[in-house]
């Protein structure tokens, strides 16, 4: 990171001598610019610095040291004990559990998102001129509502007997499952559920993604023969790359922190079969391991960023 | 466009599709004028036979009124206080040239990647040190400078004309007037934008307030309402469903209104 101050005051320019008195101005001004500058973001840097910079700092200290909820009052009072909090963490088969779940997590909602959220998106674009902004309203209105809220309906419509999912599915004759509370679907409802909660916000990103398609290239790609399918991975796909790879990274980021949805629909079961690494994590904060916790939570944040930089990779060499 | 496969067709499928997305909601609004006994009826109904206040009646029994005001207070503070320093600060980033300014951006930049649990002990651990544990204010404090609301400020003050601060600098406006008299009348749509998303944010945030708020007098919405569906009401539908209305209408009706600024802000964040 890069800590060299920028340079307060412009270097005086003398070409000519009545340069002189206009140089000794800028001087001041650039003066009472830095001035300004500082003023301006001293009140957010301070609040920054207590609040977030420094925390991320702590944390990264507390993962190595011995800290419980018994130290909350002495943070500093605290022993180092290496990195055997990491151990204990890779150690631990719970927490294995839980990143294997936020792995299904991410490989299976991830895509799912994209697509849902890239052909609503194309769908509004292409296909419908009017109610537009109905169906657009309608898609994103999930992304906006409570997890709580939508925790207690979901729950609601989930139930095995009289719940509305198992109602209509009996209707065309499928016994429906306990889909929370069974091991096997568990996991499979709450990837849907954020499907749902979340393809909204990637389809308003790739509608204004969709914006720097050129529609001339598509009619002259129509004339020739080409098809809808052909048109979209050859010409549309290839425009939108850059709003792919900022969907896709920012919707990994997110799920990689999956935690909303175990927390409040499952607590994690049945049999640890929901739990994931962001929620095994808060759990070790509420058993008061301190330290194990804040490890747990910087190998999800080493995770986001190699994960992060190999998309960046593969998406750029195309 | 040339060679549409049916219109009707797309409209068919996306009207499906949306139905599915919207049936939640339709749902828990129905549900939330329903009796208990009808809530439980197999199969299920849709329409309510005997709508009824009678949830809303017995949520507002409970301290309902105060949870919805903490949700409002914590929300409203949030969003002015990002308003307030992201504004100055995204205009200093944008125009100014300041020592340290480039590694200040840096380490802002940094945070929006760290995932919140990696900042949430140690947040805990200094509001609890503070004396703020069980406060409003705790609720609050470590919300009010976002290193998103940053980024979308500074990207929308790049987007205004520099002229404008030369010519401030010729009529002799200081510098920070320049800021105040001169760029921040023009952020209104900047401020929309960042305003219902901050507040959103807030309205929705579960975690933090749950950890905490341990009494009655400062939960929220959220947190009111998750305890009551885990606690012995963990069956009365009713209730559960009128509490979920509750929290989710205020911004369904705030989301219906600003709607263009919702989502134009979002696409141009994400763009950009």
């Amino acid at each position: 990171m890069s800590t060299q101050p920028m340079t307060p005051t412009a270097p005086p320019r003398r070409r000519s001598g009545n340069d002189g008195a206009s140089a000794r101005r800028r001087g001041h001004r650039s003066a009472a610019e830095a001035r300004a500058g500082l003023l301006l973001s001293l009140p957010f840097v301070l609040l920054f610095g207590v609040f977030i910079a420094w925390p991320v700092v702590q944390s990264m200290f507390m993962s190595f040291t011995d800290m419980r909820i018994s130290d909350i009052r002495t943070p500093f009072a605290v022993d180092f004990v290496g990195v055997d909090n990491y151990v204990t963490a890779f150690q631990d088969p719970v927490f294995r559990r839980a990143a294997a779940n936020t792995g299904v997590f991410v490989l299976g909602g991830v895509p799912l998102t994209i697509i849902a959220g890239l052909a609503a998106a194309v769908a509004l674009d292409r296909g419908v001129s009017r109610l537009r902004s109905v169906f657009r309203i309608g898609f994103y209105t999930p992304v906006i509502t409570s997890i709580v809220a939508v925790a207690v309906v979901w729950r609601f419509l989930l139930q095995p007997d009289n719940g509305l999912v198992n109602t209509v599915l009996g209707w065309v004759g499928i016994d429906g499952p306990n889909w929370l509370g069974d091991e096997r679907t568990a996991l499979l409802s709450l990837i849907v559920m954020a499907v749902w909660r979340n393809f909204g916000t990637s389809m308003v990103i790739f509608l204004a993604g969709l914006q720097a398609v050129d529609r001339g290239l598509h009619e002259a790609a129509a004339l020739d023969g080409a098809n809808a399918w052909q048109r979209f991975r050859n010409i549309t796909v290839p425009s939108i790359r850059p709003t792919l790879l900022f969907v896709l990274v920012t919707t990994s980021i997110g799920y990689l922190q999956f935690f909303e949805e175990p927390f409040v629909m499952t607590g994690g079961g049945p049999l640890n079969s929901t739990i994931s690494a962001s929620m095994y994590t808060y759990n070790q904060f509420g058993f008061g391991n301190y330290g194990v916790a804040g490890a747990m939570a910087y190998l999800t944040f080493i995770v986001i960023g190699i994960v992060t930089l190999v998309q960046f990779r593969l998406m750029r060499e195309k | 466009m040339i060679e549409r496969r049916s219109p009707v067709l797309t409209y068919i499928v996306l009207t499906v599709f949306l139905l599915l997305v919207i049936t939640p909601f339709v749902w828990m609004i129905l549900g939330s004028v329903k009796t208990q006994g009808e809530l439980l009826r197999v199969p299920p109904t849709w329409i309510p036979e005997e709508p009824t206040w009678d949830n809303f009646r017995r949520l507002f029994d409970r301290p309902f009124a105060q949870y919805f005001r903490n949700s409002a207070v914590v929300a409203i503070a949030v969003t002015l206080g990002n308003l307030f320093f992201s504004s100055m600060f995204g205009y200093a980033l944008a125009h100014l040239q300041f020592p340290f300014k480039r590694a200040l951006f840096i380490l802002v930049l940094l945070c929006l990647m760290i995932p919140g649990l990696v900042t949430f002990i140690p947040q805990y651990v200094l509001v609890v040190n503070l004396g703020l544990a069980n406060t409003i204010p705790a609720l609050i404090l470590p919300f009010l400078v976002q290193p998103f609301s940053v980024f979308l400020m500074r990207q929308f003050f790049l987007g205004l004309p520099r002229e404008l601060l030369e010519a401030g600098r010729i009529d002799g406006v200081g510098e920070v007037a320049i800021f105040f008299r001169i760029y921040l009348p023009l952020a209104g749509p900047a401020f929309a934008t960042l305003g219902i998303l901050t507040f959103l944010g807030s309205w929705n945030n579960f975690l933090w307030p749950l950890v905490v708020s341990s009494d009655e007098s400062t939960y929220t919405l959220p947190v009111a309402l998750a305890l009551i569906s885990t606690g012995q009401n963990q069956t009365d539908y009713g209730l559960l469903l009128a509490g979920a209305t509750l929290i989710v209408l205020p911004i369904l009706i705030v989301f219906l209104f600003f709607q263009r600024h919702f989502i134009q802000g979002i696409a141009t964040t994400g763009i950009k």
